[in-house]
């Protein structure tokens, strides 16, 4: 056995991505621990976040140092980032479909690469420069004609479409800016699973009399169902860990839950950026590593979620759809 | 009946080309009107006065972070397409899609508790490009195992043919050939690095000053955090250098994109026996 510096070169190298991973879960675990202690599962059902009197000396309470009336609960914001994305997805996904089916099929050859860029295009903006977008755009937009038009339709039949507007800020803004932030994975994906349909497959329907949109969907959308799940989840992994574009439409709520679409929310990954400011001011750093227990969560869910999503379509992944 | 589908998924896809294009203008459009000679001759000061500390910031975490990436990223993507057909290569190409897919702000977070706090680095230059590395090693990576496993296996033959070593092979022969994959993935992980923010918040922190060069220590600022933060402020002096940011960042982040696509598209798989 000869010793092989180029080729421990190499795997040393490789050996980074698997330990980055690792590195984040112990980390996180490990600065989060006396978070995790003092919390406990009240953490995910509690409803109130505040830090208690931080100009008090702390208290010794389930054997650790925090302020007087210290309270860390994340329900309010686990419900905020499972409604976003859930709305998001709901619009995102009728959407991705028609859009994929469009450039997949919809089009003749010359035209295909040229719609296709502006599809990938979308994913190419920042999500900063969403956050501005909507913003500067879409929440007064909301505020004047979207909110009340849904309002006076739909508002009618679902409580939940009714009530108060207010600013424009809120769930529905963020929800919007997620879903165009998702279609272009879902999109994406789904064409390129519809462009790998063996033309046999779509001759055979075609034989059988079935017309070109009954070929799309009998016989090739069954054919990409785990592709389309896949990216699906794909988006929806997507949806719950985005940060800046939903820190800058949702309103930001404390302490209350959502009643109509309208309100402001507060998700989980934005809420660890709007919050660092006054946790860095809690003496006893337990507001700081409350959050790294947030973090720690999101971590763990998009691990799963990818997770479930690489598993369903596969491990081909293309270039062209990054 | 069958026309109303086309119809719908035709739809389908102008309610997403409208926003699109929307985004475009309205950044072009206002980040044209507010650009002037000063953004790129003097620094923040306050919410006016210029942006030349952002934009220098910018530059130097992108090109840190890319310092750091680009190195790991091909030698694991040389890795994985040489050597990499057993369970330890199936395993590091699923964690690096999963690494892929975990949330910008968890890895600042977690920069932020080991090297901001932990190694008492603070908001540094280093710290904002490490973050950025940990984020776009995977896509480098993946960008150049394709690229390798797309040269033809016959010329690595012939070289090893002529008593070529391993290292002369790879180097030599299949490193040229995929040079132009490799840059591709390069300029993506660019563009990704360029419009981040959330895991520079906690790591790289704000400063209206230029950077002196100090590695950690020593806040940097940097465009996209003008974006976020300016939008927020009740100046139209404020609203305007967040506009004129945003249109730096998109410009940048189109470039370098555009780049990107047409050096793949340019660049076909090498036939065998030419």
């Amino acid at each position: 056995m000869t010793l092989r510096p180029f080729r421990m070169v190499l795997l040393l190298a490789t050996s980074l991505i698997p330990l980055a991973l690792v590195a984040i879960f112990v980390f996180l675990a490990h600065y989060s621990w006396p978070a995790i202690r003092f919390n406990g599962l009240g953490f995910l059902g509690g409803h109130t976040w505040s830090l208690g009197n931080l100009y008090a000396n702390p208290v010794e309470r389930h054997g650790q140092q925090v302020p007087i009336g210290a309270n860390y609960g994340i329900l309010v914001f686990i419900v905020g980032t499972l409604s976003t994305s859930a709305i998001a997805l709901a619009i995102a996904i009728p959407v991705s479909l028609g859009v994929a089916i469009f450039l997949a099929e919809g089009l003749n050859a010359r035209l295909r690469p040229v719609l296709s860029f502006i599809v990938e295009l979308l994913a190419a903006v920042p999500s900063v420069v969403y956050g501005l977008w909507g913003y500067s755009v879409l929440t007064p937009l909301i505020a004047r004609d979207i909110g009340p038009a849904l309002r006076g339709s739909l508002g009618r039949i679902i409580p939940f479409f009714g009530g108060s507007i207010g600013s424009g800020y809120g769930l529905l803004a963020a929800s919007l800016v997620l879903a165009l932030m998702v279609v272009p994975i879902i999109a994406a994906t789904v064409r390129d699973g519809l462009a790998r349909v063996p033309a046999e497959t779509k001759e055979a329907a075609y034989a059988l009399g079935a017309t070109h949109f009954e070929v799309v969907r009998r016989a090739m959308l069954p054919m990409v169902r785990s592709n389309i799940i896949g990216a699906c989840i794909l988006g929806l992994g997507r949806a719950l860990g985005e940060t800046m574009a939903v820190l800058m439409v949702s309103g930001g709520a404390l302490n209350y839950f959502p009643n109509n679409i309208y309100s402001p929310v507060t998700t989980m990954a934005s809420f660890i950026v709007s919050q660092l400011d006054s946790a860095l001011q809690d003496p006893t750093g337990m507001a700081v590593r409350s959050l790294a227990e947030i973090a720690l969560i999101l971590f763990i869910i998009a691990v799963i979620t990818n997770m479930l999503a690489r598993f369903l379509t596969g491990s081909s992944r293309h270039v062209s759809s990054l | 009946m069958s026309g109303i589908n086309w119809i719908l998924a035709g739809f389908a896809f102008v309610i997403v080309a409208v926003p699109l294009l929307d985004i475009l203008y309205t950044v072009l459009a206002k980040g044209f009107s507010a650009l002037s000679f000063k953004l790129f001759t003097e620094v923040t000061n306050g919410i006016s006065g210029g942006l030349l500390n952002a934009i220098t910031g910018t530059l130097v975490l992108v090109a840190g972070a890319l310092l750091i990436a680009v190195p790991v990223g091909v030698l694991a993507g040389i890795h994985l397409s040489e050597f990499g057909r057993g369970r330890f290569g199936r395993l590091v190409r699923f964690l690096d899609d999963v690494l892929t897919g975990v949330p910008s702000i968890v890895l600042g977070y977690f920069s932020y508790v080991t090297l901001v706090i932990g190694m008492g680095w603070q908001f540094s230059m280093l710290a904002g490009s490490i973050t950025l590395a940990i984020m776009v090693v995977p896509y480098i990576a993946r960008f150049t195992e394709i690229a390798f496993s797309q040269v033809p296996n016959n010329l690595r033959e012939a070289g090893y043919a002529l008593g070529l070593r391993e290292f002369t092979v790879i180097t030599r022969i299949a490193l040229p050939l995929a040079l132009p994959g490799i840059l591709t993935g390069a300029l993506l992980a660019m563009a990704i690095s360029l419009g981040e923010t959330a895991p520079l918040i906690y790591t790289a922190g704000w400063s209206n000053f230029l950077w002196s060069g100090r590695l950690i220590h020593e806040p940097i600022g940097y465009l996209t955090y003008v974006i976020w933060s300016f939008i927020n402020q009740p100046y139209r002096s404020a609203h305007a250098l967040a506009f004129a940011a945003a249109f730096l960042v998109i410009l940048l982040v189109l470039l370098t994109n555009v780049a990107a696509t047409s050096l793949l598209r340019r660049t076909h798989p090498i036939r065998p026996g030419r």
